[in-house]
């Protein structure tokens, strides 16, 4: 079981993840090039760029700046999201073992703690979800399934790596669960980890190259 | 569901038509993290009731007529109706507050295009489309009405600026000015007080006899097809008279429609006019900046006063600082609205709801509340605002909020603390 969700399996996830995203993204360029007209007569890449980057600092944004425990704790999830993966030690020995790539990485404590900062966030934005009126009215159980698809492969990784419970079912879990996020990523929301960029360009754009006003 | 009322099959065609990569994309990646909400002034003046935030009035109109495919009966549709017309001003804050610069007023004006064409448009709105279609304006003035006001408004200013004239129809002007409706029916003064601006800034311009309407309340209604013919109107006056450039006198929304959007609705290339457009606050810097208007610093306005930043002038058409290099020229107290600039509230007027009609008053006015308290804040006992919506719309908060504040447009300081060079005097030309 071990080898087929490191084997066969790994290469479906990762491999859904890659050709789903770049099926996305030229799908969507085509269909812009097509049907909006408006996003390429402005397109611009210094207004993109600036766009980018003051929402993609902590408080590089006025409504960042009104929402300072949401910006911290928001930052703090997807930063951890983003780099305890990719940066975990025993992840890199995995990808030394098959395929021969490794690069930096953190201390297993300093993951360990990453990855209770990631918990901890999603659990604060799932209570955001439910206490905050505004944000209740436009939940859906589908926003939900998303945050727990996030979360379990961090969820079970701490399981796994306090060897809590049956180490070999929960390691085997938490392979399934990391595959399952990244096949999810182009089909969901969670794409927003790469249309941000183009959206944030257009609106830079649409605001700046043809208005003349910032978007931050 | 079959209703005879809904032309489902034109809808669902409309739903494919807009549906480009923008639409996709913002519908499926909104992650409903509410944080649109605080950007909102309908949420903020109904005291934080999450059903004005804009996320959930996008959910509930545009979203559900997507998620239905267009298969929706009349009840829903004027369910919606309310929503797109009543809770919403297109003031477009929002996208500055989406992590994702989602923008959410397209979505609400794509919907809003949907119940105009069920014949759901607010009927202070529809009027107005009557008469375009009828007369070009959206008064409904006749041709000889207006001339004969621009001559009258002529005449009436000839006495202060001998030989000053209100040029309709002159070929090869430098620029064509074009005025809001209101201003031949109601208010023939501003174009008394543009006229002398223009006068003494030696300016090259004229009024044109047909087009001279710049605004566009089909727009906000979402009428395609007459928001196309009236920027067309301009377009073609413009080229018929061989000017340089299109004045706007200041209104927001007519500068939104001629210099950013027209050119979308006719397919010209590029997006860009086929004569460059400028708004007021641009023409009027621009004659100070450059000393063809002198400010008499003796007349400057010592009282306090703020600046109303119009959404369709400051965050959807970056004139923010030009206004403000106008302001610090004309006044010696001036304070800011908090927020401002691209950040700005709108006034509650926006989005043609100040000529919705009677039945959006109350709701106008409590939208309005922010504003209100915006001014009150400041202290200020003047409101300069280049826009005839927020114009009216801050008069009656003025009245509603008792906030003892007097509103005025650019135009009309100007032409009363420019310097008037001497040979423009009466006297010097009598003698």
């Amino acid at each position: 079981m071990y080898d087929l969700v490191t084997g066969p399996f790994a290469w479906v996830a990762f491999g859904t993840f890659v050709i789903g995203m770049i099926v996305k993204l030229v799908s969507l360029i085509i269909l812009a090039r097509k049907k909006d007209k408006v996003v390429f007569d402005h397109l611009d890449l210094g207004w993109s760029i600036r766009s980018i980057f003051y929402w993609l600092i902590p408080f590089g944004s006025r409504g960042m700046r009104q929402k300072p425990v949401f910006t911290i704790i928001s930052f703090a999830f997807h930063v951890c999201l983003l780099t305890t993966p990719i940066f975990l030690l025993s992840h890199n020995i995995l990808w030394d073992e098959k395929w021969h790539i490794t690069w930096w990485t953190v201390s297993e404590r300093t993951a360990d703690y990453m990855t209770l900062i990631l918990i901890g966030s999603a659990m604060f934005l799932v209570i955001r979800r439910i206490v905050s009126p505004e944000v209740r009215i436009v939940t859906t159980a589908y926003d939900y399934i998303l945050i727990a698809i996030a979360t379990a492969p961090f969820i079970t990784g701490y399981l796994a790596y306090h060897q809590w419970f049956d180490y070999k079912t929960i390691l085997i879990i938490h392979i399934i669960s990391g595959e399952v996020m990244l096949i999810a990523i182009p089909f969901t929301k969670l794409s927003h980890m790469v249309i941000f960029f183009l959206s944030r360009s257009h609106i830079g754009s649409e605001f700046g190259q043809r208005r003349g006003s910032k978007t931050w | 569901m079959d209703d005879v009322d809904v032309d489902t099959e034109f809808i669902k065609e409309t739903l494919k038509a807009l549906k480009g990569a923008r639409f996709k994309a913002w519908l499926q990646i909104c992650a409903h993290c509410g944080l649109c909400a605080d950007s909102c002034l309908f949420y903020l003046a109904h005291d934080k009731d999450p059903k004005y935030m804009p996320s959930y009035k996008v959910a509930k109109t545009l979203g559900k007529l997507y998620k239905r495919k267009g298969k929706v009966d009349r009840g829903t549709l004027e369910e919606m109706a309310e929503i797109l017309y009543g809770n919403c001003t297109l003031c477009r804050r929002c996208a500055m507050y989406c992590p994702f610069g989602i923008d959410i007023a397209i979505m609400m004006s794509a919907a809003r295009i949907i119940c105009c064409s069920q014949g759901l448009a607010p009927d202070g709105l529809k009027a107005t489309i009557e008469n375009v279609i009828k007369t070009g304006n959206q008064m409904g003035m006749s041709t000889e009405d207006f001339i004969e006001t621009c001559e009258w408004m002529a005449e009436e200013t000839e006495e202060d600026l001998p030989g000053l004239q209100i040029p309709i129809d002159k070929d090869g002007a430098e620029m064509m000015y074009t005025v809001n409706a209101r201003e031949p029916q109601f208010y023939p003064q501003d174009i008394a007080e543009a006229a002398m601006i223009f006068h003494v800034a030696g300016e090259d311009w004229t009024l044109p006899s047909v087009g001279w309407d710049c605004t566009n309340l089909a727009m906000f209604a979402g009428d395609t097809k007459t928001m196309a013919k009236q920027v067309k109107l301009v377009y073609d006056a413009a080229e018929r008279l061989g000017v340089k450039k299109i004045g706007i006198t200041e209104c927001g929304h007519a500068y939104r429609a001629c210099r950013f959007e027209g050119p979308y609705w006719l397919g010209f290339p590029g997006g860009e006019p086929p004569v460059p457009v400028v708004h007021s606050v641009e023409l009027f810097a621009r004659y100070v900046r450059e000393g063809r208007i002198k400010i008499d610093p003796a007349k400057r306005v010592t009282e306090p006063v703020t600046y109303q930043d119009p959404c369709n002038i400051s965050r959807s058409g970056g004139l923010a600082e030009e206004a403000r290099y106008l302001v610090n020229a004309l006044c010696t107290d001036f304070r800011e609205m908090e927020p401002n600039r691209e950040h700005n509230h709108c006034c509650g007027g926006g989005g043609g709801y100040m000529p919705m009609g009677p039945r959006f008053k109350k709701r106008r006015l409590e939208s309005g509340r922010i504003k209100a308290e915006q001014i009150r804040e400041t202290g200020a006992k003047i409101v300069i605002v280049p826009c005839h919506n927020c114009f009216d719309q801050i008069r009656d908060l003025d009245k509603e909020y008792d906030l003892g504040v007097k509103v005025v447009h650019f135009k009309t300081l100007i032409s009363q603390m420019m310097i008037i060079p001497d040979d423009m005097k009466p006297n010097q030309q009598a003698s």
